[in-house]
């Protein structure tokens, strides 16, 4: 039985900040709550306010209003006792790169008190499961993206944390890189261990995590599981592709009872429909008796990124290219 | 106590970066051995001149001088490294552990007062044949004097620094402030020859009360007034800087 006990709860977390000319609200009151256990994904388009959020429930960045609970401690009045329950990887990482793994390893568990035959020992046992042996006495300048990621990564978990923040874990990894990251967060996972993770990539978020929110202008417009986000979006998609003007096929099926929700990109209409298998032939006859004739149409369940593109009005790919 | 011993374990990891080109301390010394060697030898027909005891060679008034513009210049521009290390990414990772944030600060701060005492001790020993007389007691107070003045460059540097994070903005700012600190404190002749306006101006400079303490010093006047003076100004100013400085560590860095 899983325990729905929350590791981190936020309420009208705000951040805003101050420019020459304006102030920019860059969080704008976001309630969250991450169950202890749970890889928990939160997703949005550059500038939503992802990393601003995940830095304040880090630490890094006072919040300007709102209150949190980050591991059973006060966000903004013992931020001293969350850290020494947290762990945190940027999406840069943090290490410097004329220093060798193994001596950023040892620091990072001397910072956190642990003595030096401790610390030793710890970051041995991390360079071990973490597969590090063969890199971790060279200079970190030297890494593979994926070594480097992993270093990363076992910096985060040297003090053996109950929650981790991965900010965008796996951006810019080859997909061996990627499978090897989602392999290290499902064994975190398996280990008892919160993680919290920022994604750009939604097959990510739909492979790796148990619950996810989607961000947008700073604000919470979506929260669940997986599933439960896509069932929001009412049953299938049908996306229908047609040269030149749209308007006569957008007028025609928007006037069908099975029509939950229509919507439409350049020259794609998607249609959302309850039962995908029954519409499609009865669209077919309805475009054939009007004399128009679609270049192409397929079915598809639907993804997270039309749970992305019903929420925040675009495609998660499209606003990250625009980003 | 877990600021001191935090401060030790920045420090060993700034000392390892510093020890990895371990030539950059030997560079450092290289500008002011110039001025030993290229601008010493034209204030020896100087000695018993205004502002040059009869008697001491004028390198005795000379390398004291110069000791502090090392102590200005070897220090100013700590911040660039600092500006590296926030670029990949390291005070933030390093902010998210319970580190004490003042030894963030502090253990760099040692780094760069020991990189400053090796090579003051360079430099003087380079002075040595070319004719400064040595006082042992002396050198050491100097030497005081400079982890303090140190302290509160590399501060200064540091806050400036974090608060900028472009060495593009970070380095015009440091030359221009640079610059009239070191023509204001008598480092290169003694400002007992410049006129009644310009004296006026470097009295409030703490680098000239810096450069009187320790031309007394290196000239067998320990017991001069100016010596507690400069120890007061730079302890005080040393303190402030540190305490301002340390506060840009632990406030967040957007």
């Amino acid at each position: 039985m899983k325990i729905l006990n929350p590791i981190i709860e936020t309420h009208g977390l705000r951040r805003t900040f101050r420019t020459r000319k304006q102030e920019v609200v860059a969080v704008d009151g976001v309630n969250l709550t991450v169950h202890r256990g749970e890889v928990f994904g939160f997703l949005g388009p550059n500038g939503a306010g992802k990393t601003t959020t995940l830095r304040m429930l880090a630490t890094l960045l006072e919040p300007s209003g709102g209150d949190a609970t980050v591991a059973g401690c006060d966000l903004t009045k013992e931020p001293h006792k969350v850290r020494e329950r947290i762990g945190y990887v940027a999406q840069g990482g943090g290490t410097d790169p004329s220093l060798t793994g193994r001596s950023e390893l040892h620091l990072q568990a001397r910072l956190y008190g642990m003595p030096a035959a401790v610390a030793r020992a710890r970051a041995d046992e991390l360079i071990k499961a973490l597969e590090l042996d063969t890199c971790a006495d060279r200079v970190i300048g030297t890494y593979s993206g994926g070594q480097k990621r992993r270093l990363d990564l076992a910096l985060g978990l040297i003090h053996k944390p109950q929650l981790i923040f991965l900010d965008e874990p796996t951006t810019g990894l080859d997909p061996q890189g990627r499978a090897r990251m989602w392999d290290e967060v499902r064994r975190l996972r398996n280990a008892g261990t919160t993680i919290f993770l920022t994604t750009h990539y939604l097959e990510e978020a739909d492979a790796l995590c148990d619950r996810l929110a989607i961000i947008d202008h700073g604000r919470i417009v979506a929260e669940g599981t997986a599933d439960e986000l896509k069932r929001q979006i009412a049953g299938d998609v049908v996306s229908i592709g047609v040269d030149g003007d749209h308007s006569r096929v957008l007028a025609l099926l928007e006037a069908q009872s099975f029509v939950r929700e229509i919507s439409h990109e350049e020259e794609v209409i998607r249609l959302y429909v309850d039962r995908g298998e029954v519409a499609l032939p009865a669209i077919l006859r309805i475009l054939d008796g009007a004399g128009l004739a679609p270049h192409s149409i397929a079915l598809a369940r639907p993804t997270l990124d039309d749970v992305f593109l019903r929420q925040t009005g675009r495609s998660l790919r499209d606003a990250k290219e625009a980003a | 106590m877990r600021t001191l011993r935090d401060t030790w374990l920045i420090f060993e990891r700034s000392m390892q970066l510093t020890l990895r080109n371990p030539a950059w301390v030997a560079i450092g010394v290289i500008q002011p051995l110039f001025f030993l060697m290229l601008f010493g030898p034209l204030l020896q027909p100087l000695a018993g001149a205004p502002g040059f005891p009869t008697g001491a060679s004028p390198l005795n008034v000379f390398v004291p001088g110069l000791l502090i513009q090392l102590g200005l210049f070897g220090t100013a521009f700590v911040g660039f490294g600092l500006i590296g290390e926030v670029r990949y990414g390291v005070i933030e990772r390093l902010r998210v552990t319970p580190v004490s944030r003042l030894a963030l600060l502090l253990g760099r701060a040692l780094r760069d007062t020991v990189v400053l005492l090796v090579q003051a001790v360079l430099l003087v020993l380079c002075a040595v044949p070319f004719g400064l007389h040595l006082n042992v007691l002396g050198l050491l107070v100097v030497l005081g004097l400079l982890v303090l003045l140190g302290l509160l460059m590399v501060s200064i540097s540091y806050a400036l620094a974090l608060w900028l994070r472009s060495e593009d903005a970070l380095a015009p700012l440091l030359n221009t402030v640079t610059l009239p600190l070191l023509l204001l404190s008598g480092v290169l002749l003694p400002l007992s020859l410049a006129p009644g306006w310009l004296r006026a101006i470097a009295a409030v400079n703490p680098l000239s009360y810096a450069v009187d303490a320790a031309r007394a010093l290196f000239n067998e006047q320990l017991g001069d007034a100016s010596i507690p003076l400069a120890v007061v100004i730079l302890g005080v100013l040393a303190a402030i800087a540190l305490v301002g400085a340390s506060r840009s560590f632990s406030r967040s860095t957007a």
